[in-house]
Protein backbone atom coordinates (compact mmCIF):
# COMPACT_ATOMS: atom_id res chain seq x y z
CA UNK A 1 0.00 0.00 0.00
CA UNK A 2 1.16 3.19 -0.64
CA UNK A 3 2.97 5.23 2.13
CA UNK A 4 0.75 8.63 2.32
CA UNK A 5 2.46 10.22 5.69
CA UNK A 6 4.95 12.72 4.15
CA UNK A 7 2.24 14.49 2.51
CA UNK A 8 1.33 17.84 3.51
CA UNK A 9 -2.67 19.31 3.89
CA UNK A 10 -2.78 22.36 1.58
CA UNK A 11 -6.49 22.81 0.92
CA UNK A 12 -9.32 22.11 3.80
CA UNK A 13 -12.67 22.42 3.33
CA UNK A 14 -15.38 22.09 5.54
CA UNK A 15 -19.32 22.06 4.99
CA UNK A 16 -22.16 20.79 7.06
CA UNK A 17 -25.04 18.69 5.67
CA UNK A 18 -29.09 17.80 6.29
CA UNK A 19 -28.36 14.27 5.38
CA UNK A 20 -26.78 10.50 7.04
CA UNK A 21 -23.63 9.58 6.93
CA UNK A 22 -24.19 6.75 4.06
CA UNK A 23 -26.04 8.83 1.36
CA UNK A 24 -23.09 11.20 1.68
CA UNK A 25 -20.25 8.65 0.86
CA UNK A 26 -22.27 7.50 -1.78
CA UNK A 27 -22.60 10.63 -3.59
CA UNK A 28 -19.19 11.19 -3.30
CA UNK A 29 -18.75 7.14 -4.42
CA UNK A 30 -21.30 7.16 -7.37
CA UNK A 31 -21.52 8.33 -10.85
CA UNK A 32 -25.34 8.49 -10.29
CA UNK A 33 -24.90 11.47 -8.25
CA UNK A 34 -21.84 12.93 -8.58
CA UNK A 35 -22.83 14.17 -12.41
CA UNK A 36 -25.40 15.83 -11.11
CA UNK A 37 -23.44 18.02 -8.75
CA UNK A 38 -19.47 17.95 -9.82
CA UNK A 39 -19.80 19.57 -13.59
CA UNK A 40 -21.06 16.44 -15.23
CA UNK A 41 -18.41 14.27 -14.61
CA UNK A 42 -18.62 10.69 -13.17
CA UNK A 43 -17.15 9.09 -10.74
CA UNK A 44 -16.20 5.79 -10.79
CA UNK A 45 -14.87 4.12 -7.99
CA UNK A 46 -13.37 0.43 -6.72
CA UNK A 47 -14.20 0.64 -3.21
CA UNK A 48 -11.28 -1.41 -1.57
CA UNK A 49 -8.25 -0.48 -0.93
CA UNK A 50 -5.90 -0.75 -4.03
CA UNK A 51 -9.34 -0.16 -6.18
CA UNK A 52 -9.14 1.91 -8.96
CA UNK A 53 -10.70 5.64 -8.45
CA UNK A 54 -11.64 7.13 -12.11
CA UNK A 55 -13.46 10.53 -12.90
CA UNK A 56 -14.26 10.73 -16.33
CA UNK A 57 -15.82 13.63 -18.68
CA UNK A 58 -18.97 13.62 -20.08
CA UNK A 59 -17.96 12.02 -23.23
CA UNK A 60 -16.35 9.09 -21.18
CA UNK A 61 -12.61 10.27 -21.45
CA UNK A 62 -10.95 9.90 -18.21
CA UNK A 63 -10.41 13.28 -16.47
CA UNK A 64 -8.61 12.14 -12.96
CA UNK A 65 -7.27 8.66 -11.76
CA UNK A 66 -6.14 7.22 -8.92
CA UNK A 67 -6.40 4.62 -6.03
CA UNK A 68 -8.01 3.77 -2.70
CA UNK A 69 -5.74 4.21 0.01
CA UNK A 70 -8.00 4.27 2.35
CA UNK A 71 -11.68 3.18 2.65
CA UNK A 72 -14.23 2.89 5.93
CA UNK A 73 -17.24 3.33 4.82
CA UNK A 74 -19.03 5.88 5.60
CA UNK A 75 -16.37 7.56 7.38
CA UNK A 76 -13.38 7.72 5.56
CA UNK A 77 -11.98 7.90 2.31
CA UNK A 78 -8.44 8.09 1.07
CA UNK A 79 -7.54 8.52 -2.77
CA UNK A 80 -5.13 9.83 -5.23
CA UNK A 81 -6.55 11.96 -7.31
CA UNK A 82 -4.16 12.94 -10.41
CA UNK A 83 -5.72 14.79 -13.54
CA UNK A 84 -4.76 13.28 -16.25
CA UNK A 85 -2.65 16.09 -17.92
CA UNK A 86 0.49 15.27 -19.33
CA UNK A 87 3.61 15.94 -17.18
CA UNK A 88 1.36 16.88 -14.24
CA UNK A 89 2.22 13.79 -12.01
CA UNK A 90 5.93 13.79 -12.56
CA UNK A 91 6.80 17.21 -12.07
CA UNK A 92 3.86 17.47 -9.17
CA UNK A 93 3.74 14.12 -7.60
CA UNK A 94 0.46 12.82 -6.81
CA UNK A 95 -2.49 14.84 -5.26
CA UNK A 96 -3.77 13.19 -2.33
CA UNK A 97 -7.47 13.55 -1.14
CA UNK A 98 -9.66 12.54 2.22
CA UNK A 99 -13.08 12.74 2.72
CA UNK A 100 -14.19 12.53 6.17
CA UNK A 101 -17.88 12.00 6.99
CA UNK A 102 -19.20 12.61 10.80
CA UNK A 103 -22.43 12.56 12.60
CA UNK A 104 -22.96 16.24 13.74
CA UNK A 105 -26.38 16.16 15.56
CA UNK A 106 -28.77 15.51 12.83
CA UNK A 107 -26.51 16.41 10.03
CA UNK A 108 -23.41 15.12 8.91
CA UNK A 109 -19.89 17.09 8.57
CA UNK A 110 -17.61 16.58 5.58
CA UNK A 111 -14.41 17.50 5.65
CA UNK A 112 -12.33 17.58 2.44
CA UNK A 113 -8.35 17.71 2.31
CA UNK A 114 -6.07 17.86 -0.44
CA UNK A 115 -2.78 16.82 0.33
CA UNK A 116 0.56 16.78 -1.61
CA UNK A 117 3.99 15.33 -1.02
CA UNK A 118 5.95 18.85 -1.83
CA UNK A 119 5.70 22.43 -2.12
CA UNK A 120 2.85 23.28 -4.78
CA UNK A 121 2.86 26.87 -5.20
CA UNK A 122 -0.55 29.03 -4.71
CA UNK A 123 -1.53 29.57 -8.22
CA UNK A 124 -1.91 25.68 -8.95
CA UNK A 125 -3.62 25.16 -5.76
CA UNK A 126 -5.94 27.82 -7.07
CA UNK A 127 -7.30 25.24 -9.11
CA UNK A 128 -8.38 23.11 -6.36
CA UNK A 129 -9.61 26.10 -3.91
CA UNK A 130 -11.88 27.41 -6.29
CA UNK A 131 -13.58 24.05 -7.54
CA UNK A 132 -13.95 22.15 -4.34
CA UNK A 133 -15.88 24.96 -2.56
CA UNK A 134 -18.23 25.31 -6.07
CA UNK A 135 -18.34 21.48 -6.07
CA UNK A 136 -19.01 20.75 -2.91
CA UNK A 137 -21.56 23.81 -2.01
CA UNK A 138 -23.66 21.87 -4.75
CA UNK A 139 -23.52 18.35 -3.14
CA UNK A 140 -24.91 20.05 -0.52
CA UNK A 141 -27.95 21.65 -1.93
CA UNK A 142 -28.53 17.79 -3.92
CA UNK A 143 -28.79 16.39 -1.06
CA UNK A 144 -30.89 18.92 0.66
CA UNK A 145 -33.16 19.99 -1.93
CA UNK A 146 -32.79 17.56 -4.43
CA UNK A 147 -31.48 19.99 -6.85
CA UNK A 148 -27.76 20.65 -7.67
CA UNK A 149 -26.31 23.97 -8.32
CA UNK A 150 -25.54 25.51 -11.96
CA UNK A 151 -22.35 26.46 -11.40
CA UNK A 152 -19.99 27.00 -14.23
CA UNK A 153 -16.15 28.00 -14.05
CA UNK A 154 -13.21 27.77 -16.06
CA UNK A 155 -10.11 26.76 -14.40
CA UNK A 156 -8.26 29.52 -12.92
CA UNK A 157 -5.75 31.49 -15.40
CA UNK A 158 -3.08 31.66 -13.17
CA UNK A 159 -3.27 27.89 -12.71
CA UNK A 160 -3.28 27.04 -16.23
CA UNK A 161 -0.25 29.90 -16.91
CA UNK A 162 1.41 27.96 -13.82
CA UNK A 163 1.30 24.28 -14.75
CA UNK A 164 2.01 25.68 -18.77
CA UNK A 165 5.41 27.48 -17.32
CA UNK A 166 6.37 23.64 -16.13
CA UNK A 167 5.74 22.26 -19.13
CA UNK A 168 2.16 20.55 -18.26
CA UNK A 169 0.14 20.46 -20.71
CA UNK A 170 -3.21 21.45 -20.27
CA UNK A 171 -6.75 21.52 -22.53
CA UNK B 1 5.43 31.53 9.38
CA UNK B 2 2.15 33.35 6.94
CA UNK B 3 -0.26 34.90 9.54
CA UNK B 4 -3.48 33.13 9.67
CA UNK B 5 -6.02 33.69 7.64
CA UNK B 6 -9.58 31.98 6.82
CA UNK B 7 -10.89 31.75 3.77
CA UNK B 8 -14.53 30.33 3.04
CA UNK B 9 -15.98 30.24 -0.26
CA UNK B 10 -20.07 28.72 -0.65
CA UNK B 11 -22.14 29.27 -3.64
CA UNK B 12 -26.29 29.86 -2.83
CA UNK B 13 -29.46 29.73 -4.52
CA UNK B 14 -30.59 33.22 -3.36
CA UNK B 15 -30.30 36.56 -3.75
CA UNK B 16 -27.62 39.17 -3.05
CA UNK B 17 -30.49 41.02 -1.29
CA UNK B 18 -31.21 38.08 0.43
CA UNK B 19 -28.39 36.97 1.68
CA UNK B 20 -27.43 40.56 2.87
CA UNK B 21 -30.36 40.46 5.26
CA UNK B 22 -29.34 37.07 6.79
CA UNK B 23 -25.77 38.36 7.32
CA UNK B 24 -27.05 41.43 9.22
CA UNK B 25 -30.47 40.74 10.47
CA UNK B 26 -30.52 40.00 14.18
CA UNK B 27 -33.69 38.13 13.70
CA UNK B 28 -32.72 35.76 10.68
CA UNK B 29 -29.30 35.41 12.23
CA UNK B 30 -30.62 34.18 15.44
CA UNK B 31 -32.21 31.29 13.04
CA UNK B 32 -28.78 30.15 12.00
CA UNK B 33 -25.97 31.27 14.41
CA UNK B 34 -26.24 29.35 17.54
CA UNK B 35 -29.01 31.38 18.71
CA UNK B 36 -26.82 34.40 18.24
CA UNK B 37 -28.42 37.63 17.33
CA UNK B 38 -25.99 39.97 15.48
CA UNK B 39 -26.39 43.61 16.90
CA UNK B 40 -25.15 47.15 15.00
CA UNK B 41 -26.58 49.92 13.10
CA UNK B 42 -24.15 48.97 10.54
CA UNK B 43 -22.55 52.43 9.80
CA UNK B 44 -18.64 52.44 10.00
CA UNK B 45 -17.36 52.56 12.92
CA UNK B 46 -20.09 52.01 14.78
CA UNK B 47 -20.30 49.18 17.41
CA UNK B 48 -20.87 45.70 16.28
CA UNK B 49 -22.40 42.63 18.91
CA UNK B 50 -22.72 39.10 19.28
CA UNK B 51 -25.88 38.83 21.89
CA UNK B 52 -26.57 35.47 23.73
CA UNK B 53 -30.64 34.24 23.87
CA UNK B 54 -30.14 35.16 27.48
CA UNK B 55 -28.97 39.35 26.55
CA UNK B 56 -25.58 38.69 27.11
CA UNK B 57 -22.84 39.57 24.71
CA UNK B 58 -20.30 37.17 23.57
CA UNK B 59 -18.51 38.77 20.79
CA UNK B 60 -17.75 42.78 20.13
CA UNK B 61 -16.46 44.70 17.60
CA UNK B 62 -16.37 48.00 15.08
CA UNK B 63 -18.07 47.69 11.37
CA UNK B 64 -15.64 48.79 9.31
CA UNK B 65 -17.16 48.75 5.62
CA UNK B 66 -20.75 48.76 5.23
CA UNK B 67 -21.87 48.53 0.97
CA UNK B 68 -25.20 46.80 0.85
CA UNK B 69 -25.76 44.23 -0.64
CA UNK B 70 -22.02 43.85 -2.10
CA UNK B 71 -19.82 44.23 0.99
CA UNK B 72 -19.56 44.14 4.62
CA UNK B 73 -16.94 44.17 7.31
CA UNK B 74 -16.37 44.05 10.90
CA UNK B 75 -13.91 43.79 13.36
CA UNK B 76 -14.88 40.90 16.55
CA UNK B 77 -13.77 38.93 19.18
CA UNK B 78 -14.92 36.62 21.89
CA UNK B 79 -14.87 38.30 25.49
CA UNK B 80 -14.65 35.21 27.15
CA UNK B 81 -11.14 34.93 29.61
CA UNK B 82 -9.50 32.04 26.83
CA UNK B 83 -8.96 34.93 24.06
CA UNK B 84 -7.70 37.55 26.54
CA UNK B 85 -4.26 37.41 24.57
CA UNK B 86 -6.28 37.88 21.16
CA UNK B 87 -6.85 40.90 19.33
CA UNK B 88 -10.27 42.12 17.67
CA UNK B 89 -9.61 40.86 13.84
CA UNK B 90 -11.43 41.60 10.51
CA UNK B 91 -14.17 39.57 8.51
CA UNK B 92 -15.22 40.91 5.31
CA UNK B 93 -17.90 39.14 3.28
CA UNK B 94 -18.11 39.45 -0.56
CA UNK B 95 -21.54 38.90 -1.64
CA UNK B 96 -21.09 38.52 -5.68
CA UNK B 97 -23.52 37.28 -8.46
CA UNK B 98 -22.86 34.15 -10.01
CA UNK B 99 -24.82 33.62 -13.16
CA UNK B 100 -28.46 32.66 -11.08
CA UNK B 101 -26.35 32.19 -7.98
CA UNK B 102 -24.73 34.23 -5.47
CA UNK B 103 -21.01 33.45 -4.37
CA UNK B 104 -20.26 34.42 -0.90
CA UNK B 105 -16.41 34.77 0.35
CA UNK B 106 -15.71 35.27 3.93
CA UNK B 107 -11.67 36.42 4.86
CA UNK B 108 -11.13 36.51 8.21
CA UNK B 109 -7.54 38.00 9.10
CA UNK B 110 -5.37 40.27 10.98
CA UNK B 111 -5.24 37.61 13.98
CA UNK B 112 -2.95 37.79 16.79
CA UNK B 113 0.49 35.79 16.57
CA UNK B 114 -0.83 32.10 18.33
CA UNK B 115 -4.05 32.97 18.64
CA UNK B 116 -6.71 30.31 19.79
CA UNK B 117 -9.39 32.84 18.55
CA UNK B 118 -8.31 31.49 15.31
CA UNK B 119 -8.66 28.18 15.62
CA UNK B 120 -12.06 28.97 17.00
CA UNK B 121 -13.64 30.66 14.13
CA UNK B 122 -12.28 28.27 11.84
CA UNK B 123 -14.17 25.68 13.28
CA UNK B 124 -17.49 28.39 13.76
CA UNK B 125 -17.14 29.25 10.31
CA UNK B 126 -18.17 26.43 8.47
CA UNK B 127 -21.47 25.30 10.46
CA UNK B 128 -22.56 28.68 10.49
CA UNK B 129 -22.35 29.15 6.94
CA UNK B 130 -23.87 25.76 6.06
CA UNK B 131 -26.72 26.85 8.17
CA UNK B 132 -26.82 29.87 6.57
CA UNK B 133 -27.26 28.07 2.96
CA UNK B 134 -29.49 25.78 4.32
CA UNK B 135 -32.41 28.34 5.65
CA UNK B 136 -32.20 30.23 2.42
CA UNK B 137 -31.76 27.35 0.29
CA UNK B 138 -34.44 25.08 2.11
CA UNK B 139 -36.46 27.51 4.82
CA UNK B 140 -34.87 25.48 7.32
CA UNK B 141 -31.59 25.69 9.13
CA UNK B 142 -29.56 22.80 10.12
CA UNK B 143 -29.54 21.06 13.94
CA UNK B 144 -26.26 21.19 14.50
CA UNK B 145 -25.63 20.68 18.59
CA UNK B 146 -22.40 23.47 19.08
CA UNK B 147 -20.60 20.35 21.31
CA UNK B 148 -20.31 18.74 17.60
CA UNK B 149 -18.25 21.24 16.43
CA UNK B 150 -15.22 20.25 19.08
CA UNK B 151 -13.56 23.41 19.71
CA UNK B 152 -11.67 21.74 22.39
CA UNK B 153 -9.87 19.67 20.18
CA UNK B 154 -7.16 20.82 17.57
Amino acid sequence: MMKIDHFKPTTIYTIYIASTPETVWEALTSAAFSRKYFFGLAIEAELKVGGAFIVRTPEGTVHISGEVIECTPPRKLTITWNVNWPALVEKLGQTLVTYEIEPAGDAVRLTMTEAHDRPICDDILSGGRQGWPAILSSLKSLLETGESLAVKMEPPRLMLEALKKLGIETP
Amino acid sequence: MPKPEFIYVTYIETTPEKLWQALTDGDFTERYWFGVRLRSDWKPGSTFEMVRTDGSVSDAGKVVECDPPRRLAYTFVNLSEKFKDDLPALATFVIEPYGKLVKLTLTHEGFADGSKFFQGISKGWPAILSGLKSLLETGQPLEIPYAALKFEEK
